[in-house]
């Protein structure tokens, strides 16, 4: 069981959160003009790394607000969570490197 | 050397010391056919049937640490082939149709049992959607039965059909054709067969990157220096993402931890697989007497290969509820996997964006099964070098063009 720092209401069991998968991704603003490859990318394709990852996590049983981490896929250790909008402590370069 | 009764007695006459090496320890030249990269059942399989059925012989399949390590030596060894759409269902059953015969194609006892795999039905919409997969299967020629709470309870008298009031059982479904595998025999006896076929095993030996020139294949950079190929086939379930990234590609991938545990060994308990599609528990007896237990997957991403303790937790609270008498039994071994999930539950089989590099990944929660017939297909796709035809609606282009094929309810574990 992780213990997940929630930025606005500290930290509690992983069973209180649901996960969102992969942070950052923007809604594309030209969405009509989109092809079906542009599609599948915004929707399917996925950073999935090993290392570090900005993700999103919801504290459902909590305040209920979505909130993003950076956290080590293969030691499950969260080094930052932080609100939604802030910047994120690692750009998109850094993910799947390691501590 | 063939194993046969006379080879036994022949070898218990010398104490057994002359049986030989099952694969060899070779070093890598500089050059094969095709590379497989990924040493687990699927890549050895697909290794296996390269050579025996298409006459490739100079391959090789590098393994980054030892084969059948990975997910192969990982899963709850259950093989089914009820998956409810038609593209999944002729899949599914090419591969249980090869494992009917596995033993024999191979001459190694990979101890398929076909005992019988029931899916439980705890609520009325678990009996609709079930009844409906039941339906769809037997359209497919794939021998699948519903049965309501009292042929439940006689196919598996273990049952407590009550649940302990919260997991009533209301139904099921049966496929008397499944059942299980010894994991290990599958990968030593697919490994065995291609060896004797002159295909080189290299174990020890990771993927560092990829030759890539012209948006071609050329070879690929191992720890064990580089390795020329013009085809590659990557099967590596959980690094699937991973080395696409070497590679300059991203997959629709989404990798978990799943979980699954052993208890001690008791006396026959249970002579079927029994399957809770609603509360991601699965169980069955292995020969030695352990409850093989499966549970349900991690949330978040990881490559860690453990899980956290509440999802066993949950898992077994929903097991002692349907069978009551085995709330004193102790666990003893319990480990993690690092499934490679796909969005619509389904693989991904055949070409990728770089030519010659193809890819066999996203069986996620259930390969296990698939093992025979993945390797099949997938070898078929290589020496040919275009899609087989079962293979062909499981490529990465279906992404774009938006044919997926949900098989979240037949996947049987929710992810």
């Amino acid at each position: 069981m992780l213990l997940i720092d929630c930025p606005h209401c500290g930290p509690r069991n992983e069973s209180e959160f649901h996960y969102g998968d992969q942070a950052h991704i923007a809604r594309p603003e030209n969405s009509e003009s989109m092809s079906d490859q542009e599609w599948a990318e915004y929707v399917y394709l996925r950073e999935n790394p090993k290392g570090l990852f900005r993700e999103r996590w919801v504290h459902s049983a909590g305040c209920g607000r979505w909130f993003n981490a950076v956290r080590d896929t293969v030691s499950s250790r969260i080094v930052a969570t932080y609100k939604q909008g802030e910047e994120a402590p690692i750009s998109a370069e850094e993910e799947g490197g390691l501590l | 050397m063939r194993y046969s009764a006379f080879s036994l007695l022949r070898n218990t006459l010398s104490h057994h010391k002359n049986w030989p090496q099952l694969w060899g320890s070779p070093d890598p030249q500089p050059e094969y056919d095709v590379i497989i990269i990924g040493g687990g059942g699927h890549g050895l399989a697909t290794a296996y049937y390269l050579a025996s059925q298409h006459g490739i012989n100079n391959v090789a399949v590098l393994e980054k640490a030892w084969i059948g390590g990975g997910n192969t030596g990982r899963n709850t060894t259950i093989v089914r082939s009820n998956y409810l759409w038609d593209e999944s269902a002729k899949l599914y059953e090419t591969a249980l149709k090869l494992w009917e015969n596995l033993s024999q194609e191979l001459n190694y006892n990979v101890m398929f049992s076909q005992r019988g795999v029931m899916n439980l039905c705890h609520n009325v919409h678990d009996v609709r959607e079930t009844k409906r997969r039941v339906n769809a299967n037997r359209l497919n020629g794939i021998d699948s039965e519903f049965l309501d709470a009292q042929q439940v309870k006689e196919f598996c008298p273990a049952i407590d059909l009550r649940g302990g009031g919260r997991y009533p059982v209301m139904g099921a479904s049966l496929q008397r054709r499944g059942g299980t595998a010894r994991h290990d025999a599958v990968a030593w006896g697919y490994a065995r067969g291609a060896a004797k076929r002159g295909v080189h095993i290299i174990q020890n030996c990771p993927v560092t990157g990829f030759d890539i020139e012209g948006g071609a294949i050329k070879g690929v950079q191992t720890a064990k220096g580089p390795i020329k190929a013009k085809r590659v086939g990557m099967v590596v379930a959980g690094h699937s993402s991973v080395l696409a990234n070497m590679a300059g590609f991203k997959l629709p991938l989404h990798c978990r931890p799943l979980q699954a545990l052993v208890s001690e060994p008791v006396k026959p308990a249970i002579d079927c697989v029994v399957m809770s599609n609603a509360v991601h528990a699965y169980i069955s007896q292995s020969d030695k007497g352990e409850l093989v237990i499966g549970a349900g997957t991690d949330a978040y991403c990881s490559y860690g290969q453990r899980g956290s303790m509440h999802n066993t937790e949950g898992t077994l609270a929903a097991i002692c509820e349907m069978f009551p008498q085995f709330r004193r039994m102790k666990m003893l071994r319990a480990w993690g996997g690092i499934v490679d999930t796909c969005p619509d539950a389904s693989p991904i089989i055949g070409k990728t964006p770089v030519e010659g590099l193809y890819i066999n990944c996203g069986w996620g929660t259930g390969g296990f099964k698939a093992t025979p017939g993945s390797g099949w297909v997938f070898a078929d796709t290589i020496a040919n070098e275009r899609p087989h035809a079962l293979a062909e609606p499981f490529a990465l282009s279906r992404f774009s063009s938006g044919y997926l094929i949900g098989e979240h309810g037949a996947a049987g574990v929710a992810h």
